[in-house]
């Protein structure tokens, strides 16, 4: 069958997609806790304030992804980007190697797919990349706290999934 | 594999993607049974309030507008139903506002129309929204460019790669010729399957008028070693 082509998510989405607490994939306080944050940019190296990102995990969690409370785990969530371009999630570690992280904006006519890795490692899709594209995957931070920037175009432009 | 119906992110009439289209070609995916891009979120029907699809009764009155039910299927590319999946849609109120604080356009709110709603799709993939028609409205992309009456529409399939978020039109609106976000897609039948089609069927006599509008979601190109 023929597929439903894509359109940009617009500049008007904040009233509408975003839900209550869907940057807390787990709650405050959870043992298991980590912090995802950092900011997309554009081809100029300027914050993107009206994008929206999602968040998955790779599993469901306790509950439906949008289902929040109960000191419950989710392996779903969203955050729309502040005026000076940053986000954040707080979240678990994902079973494999990486979150998949998927970015919708104004400008964006199809959303933009990639994988924040926690950490560098031997992985068929880091492996393929021209090595110095790599660390664009690579998220910085250790322990609780990592860092991932989302660069849409130009210097260091970030690796996207075709899809 | 199907050919892909999606406007190329780099489309220049659309003044908001030139800074923001990545440049560099997507990297296509490994061949791997478990890269987590393949599977989805799942949705409870309890997670959608039971009024969350009609945006004609958030509020103590009715919206202005003509009244309007917006049905479809969610399908997959091999026309099976995706149920049990979470649709949201949102949209300007009949005069082309929307309640976003970003929208500075001096046409009047609606005190009775938001104009956000969600639902679940049931065992057949499908979803259904009372709402009222939205307005055209102007749009700084060049001279008097004005955008075609449209709902947004945000749709989850069976996996994260089939994510889709996209535009519904009404059939007949002269201004999709002249709107470079539509016409993006370059394919004049990949166009069309975002225009909703009247149904005399589904209209409802005395209430609303029907439209219907169904979602097709991709699968994932996938290079084997």
């Amino acid at each position: 069958m023929t597929l439903t082509p894509s359109q940009t998510v617009g500049p008007f989405y904040g009233y509408a997609l975003p839900y209550e607490h869907d940057w807390e994939l787990v709650p405050e306080g959870h043992p298991e806790a980590i912090t995802l944050s950092g900011r997309v940019l554009d081809g100029d190296g300027e914050p993107v304030p009206d994008a929206l990102l999602e968040l998955w995990l790779g599993f469901t969690g306790d509950r439906g992804a949008l289902l929040r409370g109960d000191g419950l785990v989710s392996g779903f969530g969203r955050c729309g980007t502040a005026p000076d371009g940053s986000y954040r999630f707080r979240t678990v570690r994902p079973s494999g190697p990486y979150l998949s992280l998927q970015i919708f904006a104004r400008g964006l006519l199809r959303s933009v797919l990639t994988r924040v890795y926690l950490e560098d490692r031997p992985d068929p899709l880091l492996d393929s990349l021209d090595p110095a594209r790599r660390p664009t995957l690579i998220a910085t931070g250790s322990g609780d706290s990592y860092h991932f920037d989302v660069r849409l175009q130009g210097t260091g432009e970030t690796v996207f999934l075709d899809f | 594999m199907t050919h892909s119906p999606h406007p190329p992110n780099q489309s220049p009439g659309y003044r908001s993607t030139l800074l923001r289209a990545p440049a560099q070609a997507p990297v296509p995916f490994k061949a791997d049974p478990d890269a987590i891009e393949l599977t989805s979120p799942v949705f409870g029907h309890d997670e959608v309030g039971a009024l969350d699809a009609d945006l004609t009764r958030q509020h103590s009155g009715e919206p202005i507008g003509e009244r309007i039910t917006v049905t479809g299927r969610v399908l997959d590319s091999d026309g099976r139903p995706v149920r049990d999946t979470l649709v949201e849609v949102w949209q300007a109120n009949s005069a082309g506002r929307y309640i976003h604080q970003g929208d500075q356009h001096p046409a009047p709110l609606d005190p009775n129309f938001t104009g956000a709603g969600r639902c679940v799709t049931d065992a057949e993939g499908r979803y259904r929204f009372v709402t009222i028609k939205p307005g055209a409205y102007p749009w700084r992309n060049h001279n008097n460019a004005w955008r075609p009456a449209h709902i947004h529409f945000s749709v989850f399939g069976r996996a994260f790669t089939e994510r889709l978020i996209t535009q519904m039109y009404f059939p007949g609106d002269p201004l999709m010729p002249f709107d470079p976000i539509l016409q993006s897609i370059p394919d004049a039948a990949a166009r069309e399957r975002l225009v909703s089609a009247f149904s005399l069927e589904l209209t409802e006599p005395e209430w609303a008028l029907g439209y219907a509008f169904d979602i097709v979601l991709g699968d994932t190109p996938m290079e084997t070693p």
